[in-house]
């Protein structure tokens, strides 16, 4: 009998059981939708905070000073000690590998280049663009066009592998050079592929492939530093422990957490002879940026699910007010008010369970859409928020129906009945 | 109205309408005296979507503002260098200053190559470290120097200049310059090669004037795009450009979490005003009798739209008053949780929400009155 007087319910009652379903829907669909954008806002944030270019440096342990006023270079190029460029594939066989969104070698050399109408001494940098490496059965591709996404080129992007190098566009204003032409560095002649514009040092010096510099160097598979571009955990007290003092637990934790930090000890694990740390202007700000858009979204999402479930209750409660009538003929039956209101609470969780499936799908959909538009990548939803989903909807949808029903309960049959209420 | 005497049509109209209106009046205050419960959680649900909408509308009006905050202290964005590397006039700081107004963070800086007693290279620069403090927040330094004769060694170079913090001697041009370490500075990169002296010290030692300065502007991408040529106007002598690093990436971030939070607020003031038309529907389709008694005893369309619609805008217009001082309230204490900085009320949003609010009421009204309109009243008063 009561499964029936809730199957009928539903069958004769659609417009008013679409319209409260409709309004489930929508309002567990926005959940959905700002839950999964701010949980995962955090990595996007990220990922865009890498355009502030490398958060981590790695030097020769046993470096000597940097005599550099503005870029510029004043020491003699073959001083200092160099990291093996054999060694830059195992960055990819680290503990944060998947963080680690891209790195590129600098190796800086002085230089005199040769233009057709004049000449004078440079800084050139070799570097990789976007260079194929292989560790292991792994490939993958890195270099500057993924550390540095504020360089510009004019022309096009030399390959990693030719002789065609980047001339910095006030160098090139300087010595009226175009894409296509040929200029002469230490002696050799080289095409210039493009004009490189990065508003920093760069602009005035020639930027070549790796080996062209170790080539002009003389010093065959060696770097002078590599730019690590990672993501990482804003830094809190553990972050800033010294390694060597914690127990074993302790850095267990700390090792397996993506901080700048750690990733630069195993940065220095990986590469010999090495030394790793966390360029602090960007590793720096990038934790504070990263928590206060953290922070918005979480509060903006707590409104969102403050206003869905208020539209959800405002729904079944008005739904459940327009069948006084209906209860007041059931207790005029002899109708008790527990069974009464079971029935309503009932219909209130299968129409919660619908219309939270229902809903959790255009939620989803809705914060793919949101992703794609706004960050051109998917939003990762956990499949875990399916059921937290569906418990709230349910919990929701119960509680605002709750009060609705006490009061149709309470409702003298005779004055409902009458529609006087 | 004797005052008007010469004005017969006008007492008349006056006349007319004056029971007319004092009857408008008391059905609609009755109306909302008498059904206390359902008036309430009509205008409650008005009242929590107008505070919600002029929340969302703050915080996205004021949230570049506040992030930009956050976003200066990455430093400097605009650098003015000296031509090929020589000395900036000597009035170029001030009239950067003068150019850019009080706010801004302008720090100049000097360069020279510098032995030490050993005969090893070293990067020294003359600052002012009082204003390097500010501009650059991220540096690690165990202690700024405040006498004079105190460098700040770079982490790097003190390894070279000074083992254990002893005194130092730096020889530039034939002058020699005894120095101690005031501090020791870690930033990973080229300024942990350096040592940093405050710039009167430095000038007396080496006579070198500042070659570039660093500044801080405040405001969007346009707005420091404009700058640049406004400074290089006033410094002919100087290259003005960019920090493209600094200026692109804030742009980006900023960009793609404004346009997140717009979606956000779109999506939260799309449900909370689908929750009121729902809410405010149903509560005037309930009031079917109301309209059907007034209908039966003779009252023309005009006057029960007008009815429904004066209910309905008074309905919005209190419930966006009083929805939007609580958003106001809203939007500051997230404001002051997120970013310790509280967000400041907006007027120009109140036109906005006010309008909204009146607009979803009318439609709210005005649906289940076209709906009403065709059906007899005597059906709607036997309740069918």
């Amino acid at each position: 009998m009561f499964l029936r007087l809730v199957y009928e319910s539903f069958r004769r009652q659609k417009r008013r059981k679409v319209l409260a379903g409709v309004a489930i829907t929508l309002g567990v669909a926005v959940a959905t939708a700002m839950i999964a954008v701010a949980t995962d806002i955090g990595d996007k944030i990220n990922r865009e905070l890498r355009s502030y270019g490398a958060n981590l440096v790695v030097t020769p342990q046993e470096d000597t000073l940097d005599v550099e006023i503005g870029g510029v270079n004043l020491k003699p190029p073959s001083d200092g000690a160099f990291l093996n460029e054999a060694d830059l594939p195992k960055i990819r066989g680290t503990f944060w590998a998947h963080n680690i969104t891209g790195f590129a070698p600098m190796l800086p050399v002085t230089t005199k280049v040769n233009s057709s109408t004049n000449g004078r001494e440079v800084t050139l940098l070799g570097t990789y663009f976007s260079k194929e490496l292989k560790l292991g059965k792994e490939d993958f591709v890195t270099g500057v066009r993924a550390t540095n996404p504020w360089w510009k080129v004019q022309g096009g992007w030399p390959d990693d592998n030719s002789l065609e190098v980047l001339v910095g566009e006030r160098l090139a204003s300087s010595l009226q050079l175009q894409p296509g032409d040929q200029i002469a560095l230490a002696g050799q002649s080289h095409r210039v592929g493009g004009i490189l514009s990065t508003g920093g040092a760069e602009d005035d010096e020639v930027v070549a492939p790796l080996g062209v510099a170790q080539q002009i160097l003389g010093k065959p598979g060696s770097v002078r530093r590599i730019y690590v571009s990672a993501l990482t955990k804003p830094e809190d007290a553990l972050a800033r422990r010294d390694p060597k003092t914690m127990n074993p637990e302790t850095y267990d934790r700390w090792y397996c957490s993506p901080y700048v930090e750690s990733i630069a000890y195993q940065l220095e694990e990986a590469i010999p002879h090495s030394h790793a740390q966390q360029i602090r202007q960007v590793a720096q700000n990038e934790g504070t940026v990263l928590s206060r858009i953290q922070g918005l979204m979480l509060l903006v999402t707590l409104a969102a699910l403050f206003a869905s479930a208020l539209a959800v209750s405002a729904a079944m409660a008005t739904a459940i007010f327009e069948r006084r009538g209906e209860v007041g003929l059931m207790k005029a039956l002899g109708g008790g008010s527990a069974s009464i209101a079971a029935l309503f609470f009932t219909e209130a969780v299968f129409l919660a369970a619908l219309g939270g499936t229902a809903g959790y799908f255009v939620g989803v959909a809705l914060a793919h859409q949101i992703g794609q538009t706004i960050f051109s990548s998917k939003i990762t939803i956990q499949p875990v928020l399916f059921p937290i989903i569906l418990a709230i909807a349910v919990a929701v949808t119960f509680l605002g129906s709750a009060a609705a029903i006490r009061r149709a309960v309470l409702l003298d049959p005779v004055f409902a009945l009458r529609g006087e209420a | 109205m004797s005052s008007l005497p010469h004005q017969p049509s006008h007492v008349a109209s006056r006349r007319s309408g004056g029971p007319h209106t004092s009857m408008f009046l008391r059905m609609l205050v009755r109306a909302a005296v008498l059904r206390r419960g359902r008036a309430a959680s009509a205008l409650l649900a008005m009242v929590v979507a107008a505070a919600v909408a002029t929340a969302m509308l703050n915080l996205y009006a004021d949230v570049e503002a506040k992030l930009r905050k956050e976003f200066r202290s990455y430093g400097a964005n605009v650098v003015v260098m000296g031509k090929d590397g020589t000395a900036l006039p000597s009035d170029a700081l001030s009239r950067v200053r003068s150019t850019l107004g009080g706010e801004t963070i302008a720090v100049p800086f000097a360069y020279i190559v510098a032995r030490t007693r050993d005969g090893q290279s070293v990067v020294v620069a003359g600052t002012d470290l009082g204003l390097v403090r500010q501009l650059n927040r991220w540096w690690s330094v165990t202690a700024w120097p405040s006498e004079n004769g105190a460098a700040l060694v770079g982490t790097r170079a003190a390894t070279l200049v000074s083992r254990a913090g002893k005194p130092f001697d730096l020889s530039f041009q034939g002058r020699t310059i005894h120095l101690t370490t005031g501090g020791i500075l870690q930033t990973g990169a080229a300024e942990d090669s350096r040592i940093y002296l405050n710039l009167p010290a430095f000038e007396a030692w080496t006579g070198v004037e500042p070659s570039t300065i660093e500044i801080a502007v405040n405001g969007s991408t346009q707005e420091i795009n404009a700058t640049i040529p406004r400074l290089a106007r006033q410094l002919s002598a100087a290259q003005v450009r960019p920090l493209r690093q600094i200026v692109e990436a804030e742009a980006r971030v900023l960009g793609k979490t404004r346009a997140a939070l717009l979606a956000a607020a779109a999506l939260i003031i799309l449900t909370s005003a689908l929750c009121l038309l729902a809410t405010l529907t149903g509560w005037v389709f309930d009031r079917r009798r109301d309209f059907a008694i007034m209908k039966a005893l003779g009252a023309s369309e005009r006057l029960l739209n007008g009815f429904f619609a004066a209910e309905a805008a008074a309905l919005g217009v209190i419930g966006a008053l009083v929805g939007f001082v609580i958003g106001i309230g809203l939007a500051a204490w997230i404001g002051r949780v997120n970013f310790h900085a509280s967000v400041g009320p907006r007027v120009s949003v109140l036109p906005v929400v006010l309008a909204g609010s009146v607009a979803v009421a009318l439609l709210s009204a005005t649906l289940p009155i076209s709906l009403l309109r065709r059906v007899e009243p005597a059906i709607i008063l036997r309740g069918e």
